[in-house]
């Protein structure tokens, strides 16, 4: 039985995290050189919390599945990085940043845990510059800001549309110091397929060499995931081809309570799907909405050109129902908009799937070479994968799965619910509540690594006494079995089907069942789909190849197992959360023009799910309290 | 479209290797190159052989991963990543070879699949600034001009998947490192270990057994980011500049600052 507690400290918001901090045991420099910490996950987040752990004397060993860390699924971010410096003078705060983003997060996210995001933003772009990373510029020589998705103020650090790239680029150059001092040993092309937990405390991992096939076991003195997101459930979703559950959902298994599954989000710009094949979805920038205006023909089905279509004809319909932010409403509402346009019968382009958004305002007022300059490698993206010259005729963009504000639970300390594992990144589901706001996760991954869990992670090292655990150990023997019974398991599918047909008739269910509007009927028929897709999978699947060479069938196949496991546990979520907020949408929950109804009186919580072997997943609650803010409702018309 | 494939596969690294010949029919044109191997492997798959490895995970152009030669041309016909190629590139009936990356600092692991890991190893032997999370200054405190960032962030925009390695005739890795160095060399954070950074990272290069540059520019002709070879001329300079400069002999041996004997 799990226990929820928090550990948000007392007294006011402002001194929470600088009292807490005091309040924290230290390791002493001499015995962190005798502790050993795993780090799993190479992206924003595992890279900053893996060099920092070891530039602090740690014993630090860090895994990723792809052939280098710096190729980790942040690598693709593009718009930016958010922190409250104010340079613009435009008003921003920390206080601003923490009210945009509990508010944006639709009140389901921790005060505390926010308000310490926003002060810690401002330390992470200076760490960023320290470490090269070549943010724009003005002329005079000063950190260049934009203003990004569902924010008044002007608080967004970007290099051209490659923010993610850089920020990593910069974590990875830590490690690589790290590295090369000896204070991280780096295991790349290796795969976390399960976690090893003794007496009670998270203890090491068991992992699976991906070039030999060999499976081993790696035992520490704490665990962090750093494994990014799940939205790849969805199977088309703008996420990296590698992005998988299968570290927090083995770790759930393992006694962490996973959090807010159902909280998905959706994003409002990517280009839209075509045909059958396709295996992803590529984002275009949301900084596009900055000057780029959403419209569809008012006339259902009107088949012109959009040049064609005069200025009254068409329907700007983010201006329209949200004046106030028009093309910068955040992404929920933008995602939902669009989906009510295209399901009304106005969308444009194959299927009736898209919307256009236009920049040709803004290359008239601005001109050419400013828009080039800002948006130059998207347009040049558009053109590559649809063949059309978006400075012609405005691109068509569709919403698409993209980022998962649900996660493994954790307290204040980022520690889940089994003692020594911490999570961190987008694989835990602390700050951004029901929905993130755009620009924020960059920023939340730098600050769980470089400067929130480097402290929290010592208090607990300083007072659990753990005694030496031996790959001999009975339950990491466990834990090992656990894996290799699995993995035979997996190679002993000879059956018709690839696992990435059902991979993509899980994502199809998920995406009409449990997507963007969900409501109780069509819950129930997924939670009973799921089960006996599972069950084919596991009789039609053939993964090919043996287990002891390069096997990315196997590997594959492995998540894929694990997407259809995982499934059910979102929509256990999306059912028992009987009201509409933030990403989450219920049918049954809104008002007669379609927007939201949120519920506090019953939902402000966080729920939080429990494993139970060969049972339904047992829910718990962490209260929501709001000591500082008041919930709104919020609008934005 | 329909399809010849000539595809390198390679059971290991202790395997031969050879081209084999597979069709492929009912092929869009707006299929990424990507999109059709996945279609090859499902035709394989269901025939029970094994599917063919090879290196894909942003799928836009910005991981670096994908890598292959393409009728003899890393990354194909367009300067981009091969998963930003698509097949409306090609024409309906054409015969294409696929085959991997061929350097000696990047062995074969399986197919098309290869080891870069030599990439790693020169970014850990300099390719950093040596600074400590905390304690950094404002980001303002440092004034860098708008040309000079960009010019550090043209640099700095490689995605280190090799195709500079894979298109020189003597596998030199000369343009990643002359990108890595350039990125910075040109920002004011970087100049406290510029001299230090050029060298061992030029040796590093030599170490992992990459060849020499021969002013070629195939490099930059095939990088998917467009990394100019200017910057080659900046590692040379950079390079004969460290070589200059010999540390004064008072800090002939800098001691390590974590280091805790002293
Ligand atoms: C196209 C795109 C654009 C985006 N743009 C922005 C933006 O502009 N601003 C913003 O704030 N956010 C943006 N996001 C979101 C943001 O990029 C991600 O949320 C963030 O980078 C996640 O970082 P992370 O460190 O938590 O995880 P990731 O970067 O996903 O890293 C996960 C790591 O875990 C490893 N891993 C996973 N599973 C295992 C396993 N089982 N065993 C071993 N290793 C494992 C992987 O190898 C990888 O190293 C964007 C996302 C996408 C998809
Ligand atoms: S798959 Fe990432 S660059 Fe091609």
């Amino acid at each position: 039985m799990i226990t929820l507690e928090s550990k948000v400290p007392h007294g006011p918001l402002e001194t929470k995290w600088d009292r807490h901090r005091f309040s924290e045991k230290l390791v002493s420099p001499t015995n962190k050189r005798k502790v050993g910490i795993i780090v799993v996950g190479s992206g924003l987040a595992g890279a900053s919390a893996a060099s920092t752990l070891g530039q602090l004397g740690y014993q630090v060993d860090c895994f990723c599945f792809q052939d280098s860390p710096r190729r980790a699924h942040s690598i693709a971010a593009q718009g930016g990085i958010n922190a409250a410096k104010n340079y613009q003078d435009d008003g921003d705060s920390v206080e601003r940043l923490f009210y945009d983003t509990i508010k944006g997060g639709d009140f389901r996210s921790r005060e505390a845990n926010v308000y310490r995001l926003a002060q810690v933003s401002m330390q992470i772009i200076d760490q960023c510059v320290a470490l090269g990373v070549p943010f724009a510029r003005e002329y005079g020589g000063q950190l260049a800001n934009r203003s990004f998705g569902g924010v008044q103020v002007s608080r967004t650090f970007y290099c051209r549309g490659q923010t993610g790239q850089q920020l990593l680029l910069g974590a990875y150059s830590a490690l690589s110091w790290q590295i090369d001092r000896g204070q991280v040993r780096m295991h790349p092309r290796t795969e976390m397929l399960d976690l090893i937990v003794v007496d009670g405390h998270a203890r090491g991992i068991v992992v699976r060499d991906l070039v030999t096939g060999a499976i081993r076991s790696h035992t520490a003195e704490a665990v962090v995931l750093a494994t990014g997101g799940y939205s790849n459930i969805f199977f088309l979703s703008t996420n990296a081809s590698g992005s998988n559950v299968t570290a927090t959902y083995r770790a759930w298994k393992q006694g962490a309570a996973f959090a807010n599954p159902c909280f998905t989000q959706i994003h409002p710009t990517a280009i839209p799907p075509s045909e059958a094949y396709q295996a992803k979805l590529t984002l275009m920038s949301e900084s596009l909405r900055n000057d780029g205006r959403l419209w569809v023909p008012k006339q259902k089905g009107d088949s012109r050109s959009p040049e064609q279509i005069p200025e009254p004809e068409r329907d700007y319909f983010l201006e329209r129902r949200y004046p106030r932010f028009g093309n910068l409403a955040p992404r929920d509402l933008a995602s939902r908009a669009v989906k009510h346009i295209c399901d009304d019968g106005c969308g444009v382009g194959p299927g009736g799937l898209g919307v256009y958004l236009d920049l040709s305002d803004a290359i008239a007022q601005q001109g050419l070479e400013v828009v080039q300059e800002r948006y130059g490698n998207l347009f040049e993206m558009y053109q590559r994968i649809t063949g059309e010259d978006a400075y012609k005729t405005p691109m068509r963009i569709y919403p698409a799965p993209h980022y998962t504000m649900g996660g493994l639970w954790v307290d204040y300390n980022l520690m889940s619910t089994v003692p020594g594992l911490f999570v961190i990144g987008e694989a835990n589901f602390a700050d951004h509540g029901a929905n993130r706001l755009g620009a924020s996760s960059l920023m939340q991954g730098l600050a769980d690594g470089y400067f929130i869990l480097p402290y929290t992670i010592g208090h607990y090292l300083a007072t659990t006494k753990s005694g030496p655990v031996g790959t001999g150990h009975l339950d990491v023997r466990a834990a090992e079995e656990r894996v290799t019974n699995r993995v035979a398991r997996l190679l002993r599918g000879r059956g018709r089907q690839t696992a990435a047909s059902y991979h993509r008739s899980l994502g199809r269910l998920m995406w009409d069942l449990c997507g963007m509007a969900r409501e109780e009927a069509g819950l129930k028929k997924a939670l009973e789909a799921i089960p006996a897709l599972r069950e084919e999978f596991w009789h039609e699947v053939a993964v090919l190849g043996s287990g002891a060479t390069f096997n990315q069938a196997l590997e594959y196949a492995g998540r894929v197992a694990d997407f259809l496991e995982s499934a059910e546990l979102l929509c256990y979520d999306a059912l028992h959360r009987e009201e509409s907020c933030g990403a989450h949408f219920r049918e049954e929950h809104q008002t007669p023009l379609g927007e939201p109804l949120r519920d506090d009186a019953n939902f402000s919580y966080v729920s939080a799910w429990e494993y139970v072997p060969n049972g339904r997943p047992v829910l718990h609650k962490e209260p929501l309290v709001f000591e500082f803010v008041k919930p709104t409702m919020r609008t934005y018309q | 479209m329909t399809f010849t494939l000539k595809i390198w596969r390679q059971n290991g690294p202790a395997d031969k290797g050879r081209l084999v010949t597979y069709q492929v029919r009912d092929i869009s044109p707006s299929m990424s190159f990507i999109e059709m191997l996945d279609v090859v492997n499902q035709q394989l798959t269901l025939k029970g052989e094994e599917p063919l490895a090879f290196e894909y995970d942003c799928r836009e152009g910005i991981c670096g991963s994908c890598s292959l030669v393409i009728d003899g041309v890393p990354h194909g016909p367009d300067r981009g990543t091969v998963c930003q190629l698509y097949m409306r590139r090609f024409p309906d009936g054409a015969t294409i070879t696929i085959e991997p990356w061929r350097a000696k600092a990047f062995p074969i692991i399986k197919d098309l699949v290869v080891d870069r890991s030599a990439f790693d190893r020169i970014m850990q032997a300099g390719g950093y600034i040596s600074v400590n999370t905390g304690g950094a200054v404002d980001g303002n405190v440092l004034l860098i001009g708008k040309d000079q960032a960009e010019t550090a962030m043209d640099a700095a925009s490689c995605i280190s998947c090799g195709a500079c390695v894979a298109a020189c005739k003597n596998a030199s890795a000369m343009l990643f490192v002359a990108a890595k160095v350039s990125h910075l060399a040109l920002l004011p954070q970087g100049q406290p270990e510029r001299t230090k950074r050029a060298k061992a990272m030029v040796a590093a290069m030599d170490r992992e057994g990459f060849g020499s540059c021969g002013n070629q520019y195939e490099c930059e002709a095939v990088c998917p980011k467009s990394i100019s070879v200017r910057f080659i001329a900046k590692l040379n300079r950079e390079f004969l500049r460290a070589t200059i400069e010999e540390p004064s002999p008072l800090a002939e041996q800098p001691a390590d600052p974590h280091d805790e004997s002293h």
